[in-house]
């Protein structure tokens, strides 16, 4: 417990003499993982190579299909909402038309907004279980090298 | 003792347990400020709406329908979209990448001490100034429903309740105050909505006619009817030559404040993963929207069957749903209404509160003063109980300052500008833009903050002549300077015009070589915190 809270620096100049062989590597003929204990330091700095993934191809996909949905649909509905009170402001009378009995323009647009965000929610909770799913192969890839967790 | 005092002492009652269970349970910085990341998708949907659903909403919307028809409508409207900026841009980069407040995420790249000083100096300023604004609202609403509460001992009450959810219950008892008072104010909407409908027959047709028709006396005397469906009664008119401009400007702070609003920001890191709080802000937009949706009911059924003169002489807007419920339900529904407004308020505060007390605790005591040590174990969590108490006392002593007669709703304009203007740029320029670098983050949340306040200080909420004769409910007895009521069209362009300038008069390439690590962690979850 307490190693985890040391500042990063500090395990970096790892005490250990560097030598020309890995000599705490696990015994041959063992293929489970490692217990923690006989990670050698390179092997336990627990540091992810942020600037590898960036650059992989999966991350490169993810966050294209994040753009893809989330600048459109940011655009939509800012485009719609603002929608409301420039046409209130600029067009009364066309707002002020009556649609259903003594309902107009300008109420039934207003309520749409509520239905509006409901469905552009609903759309972006579909594509982000996309997004998780190749979310979670990026971070399984990872821990593949080091026999996962 | 009336029905409302008992029904009142009730909820209290309960909360109090809550909280006694939830200090049981809570060990830890984690505990304390993240209820252990335990919470689920729908209890958490839940708490954001109970903590977004404010004495403003419920009584301050019904009251602005029931007085000004549509143009009350558009709040609701505007309150809702503005979860799609939550969901779509913040709750889960947020989420991934932070620990316990806003600026966690900012201080990721960027140089810590002068970031989370702004961070969370203008969180302060969000949730004091939304804080008094409740409390003013708690103290004049306990001293009209309760004969012999005055408004100190209300306001005195409700900041010691509040200071006791937060200190012994920390995020757990707050959380599960939220919740309660979501279901209960849900609850008495939907009865009170169709209470409204039986008035007119369950007929949709006849409620919309009779909307069309509403009637009430000016202030020479004459009866007018009006069309209250029919948009601009209150932002259109000759005298209101920028009433478009300000309508747009409301709409701009709504959608791009609630993004920045720390009591919310905070809620997201009460759940396991981003993805559960991607479905608590699904599960917060249905319970919102349709909470919103009722408030068609609540306030237009306040126009025409109370009618505006009779709430005006009756204790004024923000009377018209407890009113509501008395002309439908009698006087024991009326109390229902009147305990589910105090629940509101008290609910509201305690969220406030602790997301005040856990900046200061968290980005400025120990991050800034401390350059990120705890130097004794559990002392985050103890400056931030006995800030929590500075908070309420301060709040208290304001509100009493304050009295009711100045009218507060600024404050809560003022809340969402400054939201809008000063976090929500700095937020989005950290985690979508590379070269964004500290000078950026200090110039734009200081300009965000600096333009907000200057701007409602020149507004006519603060300077307006108001009529002889009349008590003088403005602070600046002067023509205003600055013609719009809500800040946010000049000072939301301001806030990221700031943080542009500001990253560009300089480099950072430690800032910059750190954007890959932050954009992997925000979009896979990579290390976030369990």
């Amino acid at each position: 417990m307490e190693q985890d809270n040391m500042p990063e620096d500090d395990r970096i100049s790892d005490p250990t003499p560097i030598v020309g062989a890995a000599t705490d590597v696990s015994p041959l003929g063992r293929d489970a993982v490692k217990p923690a204990h006989e990670l050698t330091a390179a092997e336990d700095s627990d540091l992810v190579d942020w600037n590898r993934v960036a650059a992989s191809s999966g991350f490169k996909a993810l966050v294209k299909a994040k753009r893809k949905f989330i600048i459109p649909a940011t655009i939509f509905f800012i485009i719609y909402f603002f929608a409301l009170p420039v046409l209130v402001g600029y067009a009364p009378e066309l707002m002020n038309r009556k649609v259903i009995g003594s309902v107009n323009i300008a109420y039934l647009f207003a309520l749409s907004q509520f239905f509006m965000a409901w469905i552009v929610a609903l759309l972006y909770v579909r594509a982000a279980s996309r997004h998780d799913r190749m979310a979670r192969e990026i971070v399984d890839e990872l821990d593949e090298p080091r026999g996962g967790k | 003792m009336s029905t409302s005092l008992l029904m009142f002492l009730g909820f209290v009652a309960v909360t109090l347990i809550i909280t006694y269970w939830a200090a049981r349970r809570s060990q830890g910085a984690t505990a304390y400020f993240a209820a252990n990341r335990q919470i689920t998708g729908w209890q958490n949907g839940l708490a954001v709406a109970g903590d977004y659903m404010s004495a403003a909403s419920f009584l301050g919307i019904a009251g602005l329908i029931a007085f000004n028809g549509y143009d009350g409508f558009l709040y609701s409207v505007g309150f809702l979209v503005a979860y799609l900026t939550v969901l779509l841009i913040v709750a889960e980069p947020l989420r991934n990448a932070g620990k316990y407040t806003m600026a966690d995420v900012l201080a990721y790249r960027l140089s810590p001490r002068p970031v989370r000083s702004m961070a969370s100096l203008s969180t302060l300023t969000v949730s004091t100034f939304y804080m008094i604004a409740q409390m003013v609202g708690a103290g004049a609403l306990v001293s009209l429903l309760i004969p012999g509460v005055g408004f100190n001992t209300a306001v005195v009450g409700v900041g010691i309740l509040m200071i006791v959810y937060v200190v012994f219950g920390g995020m757990l008892a707050t959380t599960w105050v939220q919740i309660i008072k979501a279901i209960l104010l849900m609850a008495g909407t939907l009865l009170l909505s169709i209470l409204v409908l039986a008035h007119f027959g369950f007929s949709f047709g006849n409620f919309f006619d009779a909307i069309t028709h509403v009637t009430y006396h000016d202030k020479s005397g004459a009866l007018i009817p009006k069309n209250f469906l029919q948009p601009g009664h209150y932002y259109f008119g000759p005298n209101k030559p920028y009433g478009v401009i300000d309508l747009i400007s409301l709409c701009m702070a709504l959608v791009f404040g609630t993004a920045g609003l720390p009591h919310i920001l905070v809620r997201f890191y009460t759940v396991p993963d981003a993805k559960t709080a991607r479905k608590s802000v699904v599960w917060a937009m249905f319970l919102i929207g349709a909470f919103y949706i009722m408030t068609t009911f609540l306030g237009f059924g306040a126009a025409t069957i109370v009618g505006r003169d009779f709430i005006a002489n009756n204790g004024g807007t923000n009377m018209s749903a407890p009113l509501l419920a008395q002309a439908l339900g009698g006087n024991i529904f009326f109390a229902f209404i009147s305990s589910i407004a105090f629940a509101t308020i008290l609910a509201v505060v305690a969220g406030l509160t602790i997301s005040a007390s856990t900046s200061f605790a968290h980005d400025f005591w120990t991050n800034v003063i401390h350059r990120g040590t705890e130097r004794k174990p559990g002392e985050e969590v103890k400056v931030a109980r006995v800030t929590a108490c500075v908070v309420g006392v301060i709040s208290i002593l304001i509100a009493i300052l304050l009295g009711q007669s100045i009218n507060v709703a600024f404050l809560v304009g003022l809340a969402f500008a400054v939201a809008a203007s000063a976090n929500l740029p700095v937020i989005i320029f950290s985690l979508f833009w590379k070269r964004f670098n500290t000078k950026g983050a200090v110039i734009g949340l200081a300009t965000g903050l600096a333009s907000s306040i200057i701007l409602i200080l020149l507004s006519p909420s603060i300077m307006t002549v108001d009529l002889p004769g009349v008590a003088a409910r403005h602070l600046i007895q002067h023509a205003p300077i600055f013609p719009l009521e809500n800040p946010g069209i000049v000072s939301i362009p301001l806030g990221f015009l700031g943080a542009f300038v500001g990253t560009l008069l300089g480099r950072e390439p430690e800032a910059e070589a750190r954007f890959a690590e932050l954009t992997v962690r925000a979009n896979t979850g990579l290390g976030a915190e369990k």
